[in-house]
């Protein structure tokens, strides 16, 4: 093996797959089978963290940027001035064993540019995990990207290999697709998606009945939106999201903020400021619909398209909603304490716990975790002295701000200004 | 009024156990409990010491693990943080754990129980950071040999993570500062110590030791380290918070920052 010739291949390809942000490994749980190689724990590990502060968890490539495509939000497009490679099979299985073996990653995640067609392509995916799984012996983490229009039978030959499946949609609007993705259709990004979710579906009652059943994809499936492209709204992407989480039952949905990587006039410019307060923002809200028992609708809907930008959107909706509160921590039920600004999922439980052995005070709810600095007007619990439980929506939302240092305080410290 | 004792022990897990099996049935008062490392004799207390006996120390082991998992768990944690004086503190704990009213584990409102669950989350911390920065190199006798420098004493927690997941590979995980380290040799973990001429980080310099492809495979990793930042999204901060300097001198990646 040429190290040199590798060495130039993995740069060009490594550095377009950067782009799709998921980079899950956890979910998955596959033990090490007859003294083979490698096992997924179920969690999940970040080996590295790159200097914008992602995990690096799995050798992320492209199999090749050749793309017979011309997407225009996209490095690869075909219309794009760049380098081009492309791997052979076996030079990807032999830098997955390799990294693995040093501790490096916990597995691969493959994804390609299309070239001659989608199923050409997705066959040489397929190839490549199952080489891995049945000579190889690998027990690893394995993501596999769908390509959009691959046929029904190859994507079952992949969920065989694969922990996970995705296609990233990309565009969350069609009319967005339209403009930027001509030459795709929507059904090529959803007929793979509802093959695989038919599937898992599939094997696991199969599974309950025969016990040899064997496993399909079992991460499940993931898919990306990129913010900030086409100027959908919040609600757009939300709204999109939820549709995928309940139709496809997505494990997740990623969100990306748009990087600029083509002078077009569809697209902001190269430079435009990437929208990463706004993608936080998105995670916070998608986490809220997945594990604090919030509707989407409750979040954004008519009346407010967008989301909150100065505050989280959890203490949005509480400012929106204050006849809710003040709400008794020593008697609340789970549901409304979540529903707490300031107070995550952990010191709920926590509360809930600690609440049973005496009634819970400032100086405790300091010790559990919470952050007071918000939670304190919205809450009453064993004590004298409370904040004032009567101000106005505005004026409680410039106090809480001048008390935090947000980690993007300085993306809206010029907004922050009319406040001071 | 017996005075208070101070109890040594042979700084042993097994060690401590033993200890306070025998606080418990001789009703003793301690004035502490003391690894003989690093004894130091106190004014007014007779120190004894104490002899490890396996059976003792798994009964209290067994006493503990029927009351609780999560204080077993806590405790053993805790204790591999080898905090000055975290011997003393965890018989408070034990003996709250086996008092007539017992204190639960979770009630994080007692300053012990949280004092204790926080030195087992750290620990915990950091057994997961090993088993995520260990990085192993290739010798030329075909054993994957890793260097760690972890602030607690975690391979006892490790181990079991390694072994299943490199099941097929012989592999050395040394840790240098507390000169001790476990090797895989394809059927059974072994406890080691070698004699190390030096300590193997990610140098840039060659070593004979390792086997030439070992240094291409350093290089094709780091190239993919550097290929995974996007610029425009650059936060040093974050980076630095997730992967503590202190670890830089064992990633490969970080070969050209350190
Ligand atoms: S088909 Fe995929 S790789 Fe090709 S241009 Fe479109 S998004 Fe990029």
């Amino acid at each position: 093996m040429s190290f040199e010739r590798i060495r130039e291949k993995l740069n060009i390809l490594a550095d377009a797959a950067k782009y799709d942000v998921s980079c899950s490994s956890s979910g998955s749980k596959r033990a090490n089978k007859n003294g083979g190689l490698g096992n997924s724990s179920g969690m999940g590990i970040c080996h590295s963290y790159t200097e914008d502060g992602r995990c690096i968890s799995l050798l992320k490539v492209l199999l090749t940027n050749y793309c017979i495509f011309d997407c225009a939000y996209c490095v690869t497009r075909k219309s794009n001035d760049i380098k081009r490679a492309a791997f052979k099979i076996q030079e990807v299985v032999d830098l997955t064993i390799s990294f693995y073996r040093r501790n490096y990653i916990e597995g691969l995640f493959l994804s390609s540019g299309i070239f001659k067609s989608p199923d050409y392509t997705m066959e040489r995916l397929v190839a490549v995990a199952r080489q891995l799984r049945l000579k190889e012996n690998f027990n690893g983490y394995i993501h596999l990207k769908s390509i959009p229009g691959a046929s029904d039978e190859l994507m079952y030959e992949a969920g065989l290999y694969a922990d996970r499946l995705s296609v990233n949609i990309e565009i969350p609007t069609i009319s967005g697709l339209q403009l930027l993705a001509p030459d795709k259709r929507h059904e090529d990004f959803t007929k793979p998606m509802l093959k695989v979710k038919n599937e898992i579906v599939r094997h696991r009652a199969e599974k309950k009945v025969i016990r040899s059943t064997p496993t399909y994809a079992p991460a499940g499936q993931s898919t990306q939106m990129i913010v900030g492209a086409t100027g959908e709204s919040d609600k757009d992407i939300m709204y999109a999201a939820t549709h995928y989480y309940s139709e496809y039952r997505m494990k997740r949905v990623y969100y990306s903020g748009y990087v600029p990587v083509a002078e077009d006039s569809r697209l902001p410019s190269i430079g435009s400021q990437v929208p990463m307060l706004r993608e936080n923002r998105l995670y916070q809200t998608d986490w809220l619909l997945r594990f604090y028992g919030f509707d989407v609708r409750e979040l954004l809907n008519k009346q407010h398209p967008n989301l909150d930008m100065e505050v989280d959107p959890k203490l949005g909706w509480a400012l929106r909603n204050l006849h809710h509160f003040p709400v008794d921590i020593n008697t609340a039920d789970k549901r409304l304490l979540a529903r707490v600004p300031g107070i995550g999922m952990q010191s709920v439980h926590r509360i809930l716990k600690a609440r049973q052995y005496r009634q819970l005070s400032w100086e405790h709810l300091k010790k559990i975790g919470i952050a007071l600095n918000r939670a304190q007007y919205f809450i009453v619990c064993n004590s004298r002295h409370w904040q004032r439980k009567d101000l106005e929506p505005e004026t409680l939302k410039g106090l809480i701000i001048k008390n935090s240092q947000g980690k993007f305080r300085q993306h809206y410290s010029s907004q922050l200004r009319l406040f001071n | 009024m017996e005075t208070a004792k101070i109890l040594i022990y042979d700084g042993s897990f097994n060690g401590f156990l033993t200890t306070v099996f025998k606080a418990f049935e001789e009703r003793l008062q301690i004035a502490d409990i003391q690894s003989n490392a690093i004894c130091q004799n106190g004014l007014f207390s007779e120190t004894e010491t104490v002899f490890t006996q396996m059976d003792k120390a798994k009964r209290v082991w067994n006493g503990i693990q029927a009351k609780s998992n999560v204080a077993i768990k806590n405790i053993y944690f805790s204790y591999l943080s080898g905090q000055r004086g975290i011997e003393l503190i965890l018989y408070r704990y034990i003996r709250k754990l086996f008092a007539k009213m017992p204190t639960s584990t979770s009630d994080f409102s007692d300053s012990l129980v949280l004092k204790i669950s926080q030195l087992a989350k750290s620990v915990g911390r950091e057994k997961h950071r090993m088993e995520a920065f260990v990085r192993f190199q290739l010798t030329q006798d075909g054993i994957y040999f890793a260097n760690i420098e972890p602030d607690f004493d975690v391979l006892p927690l490790i181990s079991k993570h390694f072994r299943s997941r490199y099941a097929d590979q012989e592999w050395i995980i040394y840790d240098v500062k507390r000169k001790y380290g476990l090797y895989y040799n394809l059927k059974s973990v072994e406890i080691i110590s070698l004699d190390l001429q030096e300590v193997y980080g990610n140098s840039i310099r060659k070593n004979d030791t390792f086997s030439g492809e070992e240094y291409a495979y350093q290089d094709l990793w780091n190239d993919y380290f550097k290929s995974t930042h996007i610029k425009s999204r650059i936060n040093r901060k974050l980076h630095t918070q997730h992967v503590p300097k202190r670890y830089w001198k064992y990633l490969s990646e970080k070969k050209q920052a350190v």
